[in-house]
């Protein structure tokens, strides 16, 4: 049946977008009840291990990229507690679709550190996980991945399989077309996939509010039918039970939904982005102050599950693993010429045999 | 057995192919209740229901963008761009991702998908409907681009395009979807891909062309029969991988060759074409090669459509032309 217009003028529909913050930028607990697992160390430890085991991968990341030993990298500094909350909410069978800077949430899906450093370090093996083998690769382009998601929530549903697509994004991707066009048939198909947007309100250069004139990225979804809500993205509680409801609800029939997570990106854009020449250290510093791990921290000391002990024992095997990987990435070999044709299609066509032979004579003249 | 249309065959391949294979769902604009607006999954919606027939908003990018992610899952979609020109915004996602997510992963994660498209002129359609850009598609590393030229073509090619494990763009010469009619078995077999097909032999020159300028060239070469000078018309059929070898053994034969495309004349795939003859061919050639094109201006609106198309009397043209070279 076709919509007739209303009988009379007015107001014809109302949509609110929500907050939810458990911890403050100091740790303290600003909104009660706590989720149960809340006071569960064998559910938060393992949180904080993982958000503290990305930062050693990113402060080490760095360190590579400076001394030539990594390409390009984007850290994700600031931004631990999106990835690792999402992830941790996830079944294992769900299936990540990621943006380029979402390390916490791939380390969790058991996407190894050497992988990672290879895919920065210029080499495909880093993206043949050998942990979550459906989970995507990271997406380059920016927000074009939207509609991947949209399209593996599809098959779920159609094979009428309780599993869930996640799909990381940042505040520029929701300026862009695909975005909007995935967010609009998942709602239309009602699909079980989840739209997780880090707002770091930072997308290189051009800051959150010249991206777009509305009040919230979360708004983006109501346009869309799509349930939306918001976050404090360095509040790990209210992130895993914003994350945990949203993926358990399209899990079982209940539809899409989008989250925006707020947060700060605390580094440069990548270390080909010098941040200085568009925004001034100083809100950088005062964005320190709520460093979503420190949060953390301080909440677990107080609440006695955690010392200080265990916190520097915990970084030195964070410390510890990360060379490890760096180790197995720096003895990596490169792949030799005849991989650039290797998986270009299932069996490569007589065409490009010829191609192949001149690539691997001139591999073999040096 | 009752003889059908190119339209016609496209819609058994797909109705034949969703029967054999569950996995095998068709999208696009229209595609349900209105069996598409060529009516080339007409039919469709009744006999597999409308998960696996599936009406889409009007998004071309998530058409191409969401087939990535069914793929990658198994599926096999056979999605559809309502006509070509309005495909241009998911180029994005088939250049950037179903070309290249097999390489990128290495292997683990494929893209077996095909993007249907009606392309080219000759239906007195408005502007963006008539163009040929199937250049830009084969310029694109990790991609198939396939083209049929005849109701049997069409259905073998399709059938071929569904079973291959990588991504294909298949380009339908929509001005030829109900010109000719042949007996097309159901029966389920593919006819091969990465091949050109000879679909006219002859001796005094190879005439190399795809999509509905065969027919064009077919009716050329009626014409240059006439005149005592015997074509050979090759179909090219699958652009990307070219088959460049059937071409170049036929060139080697006749040793002059006309190109013949609808798409503008500098980039087209005719360039390629004829750069590859160029270095395998150099010696047996005994004329320059001539490519018969449309123009590298703007497809124009349907009035001076035919002053834009190859006709036959330019390809005869041309090919009287080459033949001048002793």
């Amino acid at each position: 049946m076709r919509k007739s217009p209303p009988e009379r003028s007015g107001t014809v529909a109302r949509f609110e977008v929500n907050f939810t913050r458990y911890l403050d930028a100091n740790g303290k607990v600003v909104s009660t009840p706590l989720p149960r697992w809340a006071n569960d160390p064998e559910v938060l430890l393992p949180l904080y291990r993982t958000m503290v085991q990305t930062r050693t991968f990113d402060t080490t990341a760095l360190n590579l990229q400076r001394t030539g030993r990594l390409g390009t990298y984007a850290s994700s500094l600031g931004q631990e507690a999106i990835g690792t909350a999402i992830a941790s909410s996830m079944w294992t069978e769900d299936v990540l679709v990621p943006s380029y800077r979402e390390f916490s949430a791939q380390l969790w899906r058991g996407v190894t550190m050497t992988e990672l450093f290879l895919l920065w370090g210029g080499d495909e093996r880093g993206s043949d996980y050998q942990g979550p083998r459906e989970d995507f690769p990271v997406s380059i382009p920016v927000g074009s991945h939207a509609c991947h998601a949209t399209g593996v929530a599809y098959a779920f549903k159609m094979r009428r399989q309780k599993r869930v697509a996640v799909c990381c994004l940042g505040d520029g991707a929701t300026s862009k077309g695909d975005f909007y066009e995935s967010l609009n048939a998942a709602g239309a198909w009602h699909l079980p996939v989840i739209f997780v947007v880090s707002n770091n309100q930072w997308a290189i250069s051009v800051p959150v509010e010249k991206q777009t004139a509305a009040q919230t990225l979360a708004q983006k979804a109501i346009a869309a039918g799509v349930t939306n809500e918001q976050v404090d993205g360095n509040d790990v509680i209210a992130l895993r039970t914003v994350a945990e409801r949203a993926i358990d609800e399209a899990r079982f029939g209940e539809g899409p939904r989008l989250i925006e997570a707020l947060t700060y990106r605390l580094s440069d854009h990548t270390t080909a982005d010098d941040a200085s020449r568009y925004r001034d250290e100083s809100e950088v510093e005062l964005q320190r102050a709520n460093d979503p791990i420190n949060r953390l921290k301080t909440y677990l000391i107080k609440s006695r599950m955690w010392s200080d002990q265990d916190d520097q024992k915990l970084n030195q095997e964070c410390k510890q693993k990360v060379e490890e990987a760096v180790k197995q990435y720096l003895a990596t070999p490169k792949q030799p010429s005849q991989a650039m044709f290797d998986y270009l299609y299932e069996e490569l066509p007589v065409s490009l045999q010829h191609q192949l032979d001149a690539a691997l004579i001139s591999e073999d003249h040096g | 057995m009752a003889e059908i249309t190119l339209v016609e065959a496209v819609n058994q391949a797909l109705a034949r192919e969703m029967s054999d294979n569950k996995n095998v769902l068709v999208l696009g604009e229209d595609v349900g209740i209105d069996g598409g607006v060529f009516r080339a999954t007409a039919g469709l919606l009744d006999k597999f229901g409308d998960e696996r027939v599936l009406d889409t908003p009007l998004s071309e990018t998530l058409i191409g963008g969401v087939s990535i992610g069914m793929a990658a899952q198994g599926l096999i979609p056979v999605a559809e761009i309502q006509f070509m020109g309005f495909a241009c915004s998911t180029i994005d996602q088939i250049l950037n991702h179903a070309a290249r997510i097999r390489n990128r992963t290495r292997g683990r994660l494929t893209c077996p998908m095909v993007l249907r498209a009606p392309f080219g002129g000759g239906i007195r359609a408005p502007e963006h409907h008539s163009e040929s850009t199937e250049a830009l598609f084969a310029h694109i590393p990790g991609l198939r681009v396939v083209i049929p030229s005849s109701p049997e073509r069409a259905y073998g090619l399709l059938l071929a395009s569904i079973r291959n494990p990588d991504p294909v763009v298949f380009l339908e010469p929509k001005r030829i979807y109900r010109l000719v009619k042949q007996e097309v078995p159901d029966n389920g077999e593919a006819l091969p891909l990465d091949v050109c097909f000879i679909i006219r032999p002859g001796n005094d020159v190879t005439i190399v062309t795809w999509g509905a300028m065969t027919h064009d060239s077919l009716v050329a070469a009626d014409k240059l029969a006439e005149q005592g000078i015997s074509a050979e018309v090759i179909d090219v059929a699958t652009l990307k991988p070219l088959d460049i070898e059937t071409i170049s053994v036929s060139v080697e034969k006749t040793g002059r060759c006309v190109i013949v495309h609808e798409a503008p004349l500098s980039g087209g795939w005719g360039a390629e074409i004829s750069a590859r003859l160029a270095e395998h061919n150099l010696f047996n050639l005994l004329a320059p090669i001539k490519r018969v094109t449309g123009y590298d201006t703007v497809m124009p609106l349907f009035r001076l459509e035919d002053q834009y198309m190859p006709s036959t009397d330019r390809i005869v043209g041309a090919v009287n032309e080459v033949l001048k070279f002793e």
